[in-house]
């Protein structure tokens, strides 16, 4: 074989090996892209879009965001679901097994209130009901054609969506992590009888990323944060029933009519345009939170109008 | 000179294999007898996410979540529903880039052994996807709202590498068999300019659609998820990277063919 061929072959055999780890590798940094409103939340009563069930949306209106000032409560971690849907990057890091160096499991890093997600691989059976759950829960995967398949129980009550839903400690989470090149695609099911009439559905998109510089790995502190938390610590933030004072503030604010900002699973189907469609009243214009392109001498778009980086810092920021 | 022939060999008959199990690429046979999933049926819209810019027409300047440019916030600004109307343009907002996110539902049918039909209620479009070569431009159909898709399948592997094989919990347990499956990708060009938000963000003609189609299944519900980039340089500081779910139904009983609207 003369040289020539012999480099050929070899050039040819790893271009063509190369890919094929590329195409159901899960493991590195995505960094979230922030182009819908999942992990966002302006107004402290937005049900818009989960269908909760009345038990649901009653915890959601006792809900006053001081309860996380308490000191118990600064560090308490999120949901496996808020983890995927709310505001974070995910790191996923695969668990080999040292003697066969087949996948153990994949491991979704957490930090601060942020819980750890270990998603086993190895066919291992979800424990009894019974079973102490945890913040990150129990999670098993399996690969269906080219996704990764993965069901979580046992975990806490806790965010369904920032700050605005909660799940109960008996829901269980179904998503599925599926890989197009540098893009990931996570669609979710939660699945919870106690706080939800019917499945939650989300979905979500993640880009590969090299910059590792939006993932901080910090421990939380508990500080002093409402000093009346600290001088009363038998208080409990909340609202009575009836007595939520911002009901009304995205009707006010967004001209969306209050039955829909309380959510339920009628208004996520195409028929409840019917209904909106006589009480809806869009603003004149939009007055906050309104995106768009960066404002001048906030950083000029760069050349061409392309290019952006992907969302710095903590988690991303509501969409632009 | 033989020790190299017998290594080159070697790593060939190691490639032949992998490239097998790597799968990714279109199965052999007309398109829909090798289908990997059945994407066929009715489908629903799920707006849980985007609520308030999917199901109600946004307030004029509402551009949160869309990476849009400076000459894009120019267009926007000067979004008028009723020009649009008068320019027999009502159904700006319903092209491929965004008919996606508008709720409603989706009949989905082979047309031909090659072609899948997309039909939507809302705002009656009719979407095409052509696997196989892309046509020749002189082939080509005006610039129209849903464009020219071509579509390819894209199945899963039949092996993984060691790595990412999973390990089984003990000898007498095998570890979970993977699920037969695989991703419909659809490109879309040749569009007519429209909106990819009912409040007059646009796109321009020159916009690229990749899209990715994938089935979940979840207990008793069937979910198709569509991943949608829109590529476009003209509009866009970024790609948009927006994904919709829709649950299959078992008919099409709440079929409701509705015409374009450009206020809502």
């Amino acid at each position: 074989m003369s040289r020539r061929l012999f480099t050929l072959v070899l050039l040819c055999s790893l271009t063509a090996t190369a890919p094929a780890l590329a195409q159901t590798d899960l493991s590195g940094w995505w960094a979230r892209q922030s182009q819908n409103d999942n992990g966002y939340a302006n107004e402290p009563v937005d049900l818009i879009g989960i269908p909760v069930s009345a038990d649901g949306r009653a915890k959601a209106l006792s809900y006053n965001i001081a309860a996380l000032s308490a000191t118990e409560r600064q560090c308490q971690m999120y949901t496996p679901w808020y983890i995927v849907f709310g505001p974070f990057p995910l790191q996923i890091i695969p668990e080999q097994d040292p003697v066969t160096l087949k996948l153990m499991a994949y491991r979704i890093a957490g930090w601060g209130d942020k819980g750890e997600q270990m998603v086993w691989m190895d066919g291992r059976p979800h424990p009894s009901p019974n079973a102490p759950h945890t913040h990150g829960g129990f999670s098993t995967g399996t690969w269906e054609g080219n996704s990764l398949k993965v069901v979580t129980t046992h975990f806490k009550m806790g965010d369904m969506k920032r700050h605005r839903a909660i799940s109960s400690d008996r829901a269980t989470m179904t998503y599925t992590l599926t890989r197009h090149d540098d893009i990931l695609t996570v669609t979710g099911i939660l699945d919870d009888p106690v706080y939800l009439a019917e499945p939650f559905v989300l979905t979500e998109i993640f880009q590969r990323s090299s910059d590792t510089s939006f993932f901080p790995l910090t421990a939380c502190e508990p500080i002093e944060e409402l000093p009346s938390l600290h001088e009363n610590p038998a208080l409990v933030p909340h609202y009575l029933p009836g007595k939520n004072p911002f009901i009304n503030e995205m009707t006010q604010k967004k001209g969306i009519p209050l039955e829909a900002v309380l959510g339920g699973p009628e208004t996520i189907y195409p028929e409840y345009r019917k209904k909106l469609k006589d009480t809806y009243k869009a603003p004149e214009k939009c007055s906050s939170q309104c995106g768009g392109p960066p404002a001048a001498g906030r950083g000029a778009p760069p050349p061409a109008g392309r290019g952006a980086a992907p969302p710095a810092g903590r988690g991303a920021p509501p969409p632009q | 000179m033989r020790a190299r022939t017998i290594f080159a060999v070697a790593l060939l008959a190691a490639i032949v294999p992998l490239q097998a199990q790597r799968g990714g690429g279109p199965p052999a046979g007309p398109p829909r007898t090798v289908a990997p999933i059945d994407l066929t049926g009715y489908w629903v819209s799920i707006v849980s996410m985007d609520w308030r810019w999917r199901m109600v027409t946004p307030a004029k300047g509402d551009y949160a979540g869309i990476p849009m440019n400076a000459a894009s916030k120019t267009v926007a600004d000067a979004w008028d529903p009723a020009k649009d109307e008068a320019a027999g343009e009502q159904c700006k907002s319903y092209g491929a880039p965004a008919i996606m996110s508008v709720p409603g539902r989706l009949r989905i049918t082979w047309q031909d052994d090659s072609t899948l039909k997309v039909e939507t209620d809302a705002g009656q479009q009719t979407r095409l996807l052509k696997f196989g070569a892309p046509a020749a431009p002189a082939a080509k159909a005006p610039p129209n709202w849903q464009g020219t898709s071509v579509a390819q399948w894209q199945t899963s592997a039949a092996g993984l590498p060691l790595m990412l094989r999973p390990q089984e919990r003990a000898a007498d347990v095998p570890a979970p068999a993977a699920v037969r499956g695989g991703t419909l990708k659809v490109t879309t060009t040749n569009l007519r300019a429209g909106y990819l938000r009912k409040n007059g963000v646009p796109y321009s003609a020159g916009a690229v659609l990749t899209e990715y189609w994938d089935l979940t299944k979840a207990g008793n519900d069937t979910l198709l998820t569509v991943t949608q980039i829109v590529d476009d340089p003209t509009y866009l500081r970024t790609r948009r990277l927006i994904a919709y779910p829709f649950k299959k139904e078992a008919n099409g009983d709440k079929w409701d063919p509705t015409p374009c609207s450009a206020r809502w």
